[in-house]
């Protein structure tokens, strides 16, 4: 069974001088799951994320992703995951494929795999007519789909997605989640941030951070079930209010 | 060696898709080499001249015409009274005052001696100290050619010897300013270009954002600093020779030395401040930041490199903190393998000095840049 844990963290602390960004988290994440990591604004979310994916060293507690431990092994774990935020899409003053050639070639595919890989993203998602043209030119929706499956050159085990869907149409959106469906389906774990409370609905599993603990964690329908309400919006704001 | 590839491919890509900075990498650098060299000079011509002649002989104005001829006076006014010279010079309109006393043909041919009375606005000490040896050459011209023809053959047996010091001026024949300057000013162009250009294009990528997603990929340090500094030590180095290219076909500097040492001296150079350009990117959040603060060290570097004011007048702690200066070792170089043709042999402490800065500034560089917080 622990082989299944792509993702497991135990008293998980960052602290700032005095204040504690992320006290004392523990889950586990398994292969092929799609995480839900939710909380307001501030609560910890992104902190933690930092943490999993090695750009931030944590203050104490344990945390492996893809069996590589977060203090010893922090480039291993850049190996194998995939990692796309809100804030940054891909270079937008690069075109399209060479957004993909560049991704591919520092995760170090070969020549050839880094082309194949290109058609295939690019025949998938419909960007014949855009492949030469500068990211920057193009809607915001398609930067993010692009980036996601950029984030995916390299079949990382984990795909860490912050905020992926901010600032994007609901069709959009609906595409988006599809594509994690697919690759969730694939194999790939998705460890995903959101505000959207629907886009809650969809993951397998979710857990809710209030000032830097983690409140609830279950799956949306017995989260539902254990607070009584209707919807992941309701389940949201019980916590978040205290 | 193959991801140093991928970011070296971006790079140059990225660099040369900005419309907006390529003139100002290659272009503007060399306006200004063109318009600096030519502009920034010491020698002092156009004097704005005047005199006073109480004298109004044959002999006051044959001096006066001495300095009507030289290239260095502009001879603008002949002022009746001292009150009327000094009022001009308080306006600004003369710069020296040359005042011949009455009697100065009569005393002279008498007593064998006269005195003049010169007046100079010295508020800028040194352009003033210049003009009074110019003065003083005209004078003492004048005062030869004078001792000739009014003395009798007899005078002449008493008069002692004249002892006169022949100057050969060694590397610069011609005391031509644009010589000294041009090597120094285009060191300081490739200096300020790769320094700016470095510094703000890692924090730019923090500023974007993208600096982040390189942090969560597997780019190994090294890796991603080389191959981020490299496109613009190529750039240095095009600099240096679009300079050089100016500085023989304009200004027709000599290039005595060899053309390989200046080139291998300004790829260790070049490291140098690559390196210091990544450090301050490491230290600042936003291009405007690193902007300052590479402003504030070219200045300083500008100022006590030597290419304005020779470092040896400068007080003794100021000549210990311009060990610190990069730019003054590479003026030092240009000016020692360009003008005076030096070899290896010669510039090695230099050069030594110039290596271990550019490990250790590499190295901080290095340091400070953290993958992982």
């Amino acid at each position: 069974m622990k082989e299944k844990n792509v993702i497991q963290v135990k008293d998980l602390t960052k602290k700032f001088g005095d204040f504690t960004a992320v006290n004392k988290i523990t889950f586990e994440v398994k292969q092929g799951e799609i995480f839900g990591f939710l909380g307001a604004n501030g609560a910890g979310k992104t902190t933690a994320m930092k943490m999993l994916i090695g750009i931030s060293k944590p203050t104490s507690g344990e945390a492996t992703v893809a069996n590589f431990d977060v203090y010893t092994h922090p480039e291993d774990i850049k190996k194998n995951i995939g990692y796309m935020s809100q804030k940054f899409a891909l270079y937008d003053d690069l075109t399209v494929r060479e957004n993909i050639t560049f991704f591919g070639g520092i995760y170090g595919l070969s020549k050839t795999k880094i082309k194949e890989k290109a058609e295939a993203l690019i025949s998938e998602l419909n960007l014949q007519e855009v492949a030469n043209e500068l990211v920057g030119s193009l809607p915001l929706g398609w930067k993010q789909k692009i980036a996601f499956s950029v984030a995916l050159l390299h079949d990382p085990k984990v795909v860490f997605l912050d905020e992926p869907t901010g600032g994007v149409d609901p069709i959009t959106r609906r595409q988006f989640w599809e594509m994690i469906y697919k690759n969730a389906h694939n194999g790939t774990t998705i460890f995903v941030t959101t505000h959207y409370m629907d886009e809650a609905e969809y993951c397998d599993r979710v857990s809710i951070m209030v000032n830097g603990k983690i409140e609830a964690l279950d799956t949306p329908k017995k989260l539902k079930e254990q607070f009584n309400v209707e919807n992941m919006n309701d389940v949201f704001l019980k916590l978040a209010r205290g | 060696m193959k991801t140093i590839l991928y970011i070296i491919q971006k790079e140059f890509k990225q660099i040369f898709r900005n419309k907006g900075m390529l003139p100002i990498i290659f272009v503007l650098p060399l306006l200004q080499l063109v318009i600096l060299s030519n502009a920034a000079t010491f020698e002092i011509q156009n004097i704005k001249f005047s005199y006073i002649d109480n004298d109004k002989t044959s002999l006051s104005r044959e001096l006066i015409d001495k300095f009507n001829a030289s290239t260095y006076f502009n001879v603008l006014t002949n002022f009746s009274s001292e009150k009327e010279a000094t009022s001009a010079m308080l306006q600004g309109d003369v710069d020296v005052i040359l005042e011949i006393p009455q009697y100065f043909e009569r005393d002279l041919l008498k007593d064998k001696k006269t005195n003049l009375s010169v007046i100079i606005n010295a508020i800028d000490g040194a352009t003033a100290g210049v003009e009074n040896v110019y003065i003083n050459q005209i004078v003492q011209d004048f005062n030869k050619k004078a001792q000739v023809s009014l003395f009798q053959p007899e005078d002449l047996k008493f008069l002692p010897k004249n002892i006169a010091s022949i100057p050969s001026f060694w590397y610069n024949k011609t005391l031509n300013y644009k010589t000294f300057m041009v090597p120094g000013i285009l060191v300081l162009l490739v200096t300020m270009i790769t320094l700016f250009l470095s510094g703000m294009n890692i924090v730019r990528e923090k500023e974007i954002g993208t600096l982040e997603q390189m942090n969560v990929t597997p780019i190994k340090k090294h890796q991603f600093i080389i191959g981020k500094l490299f496109p613009f030590w190529i750039i240095g180095f095009a600099l240096l020779t679009i300079g050089l290219i100016i500085s023989k076909v304009i200004f027709n500097t000599p290039i005595v030395g060899s053309l390989g040492l200046i080139y291998f001296y300004t790829a260790f150079y070049l490291l140098v401040i690559l390196g210091m350009g990544l450090f301050i990117s490491n230290f600042t959040d936003t291009q405007q930041q690193a902007m300052f603060i590479a402003w504030f060290f070219v200045v300083i570097f500008i100022l006590m490199s030597g290419l304005f004011t020779p470092i040896e007048s400068m007080p003794q702690w100021a000549q210990y903190l311009t060990e610190f200066n990069p730019v003054k070792y590479f003026v030092e170089v240009m000016r020692m393998v360009m003008l005076k043709g030096a070899g290896i042999a010669e510039i090695t402490p230099l050069f030594l000095k110039t290596i271990f800065y550019a490990l250790v500034m590499n190295a901080l560089a290095v340091w400070s840049y953290k993958k992982t917080n």
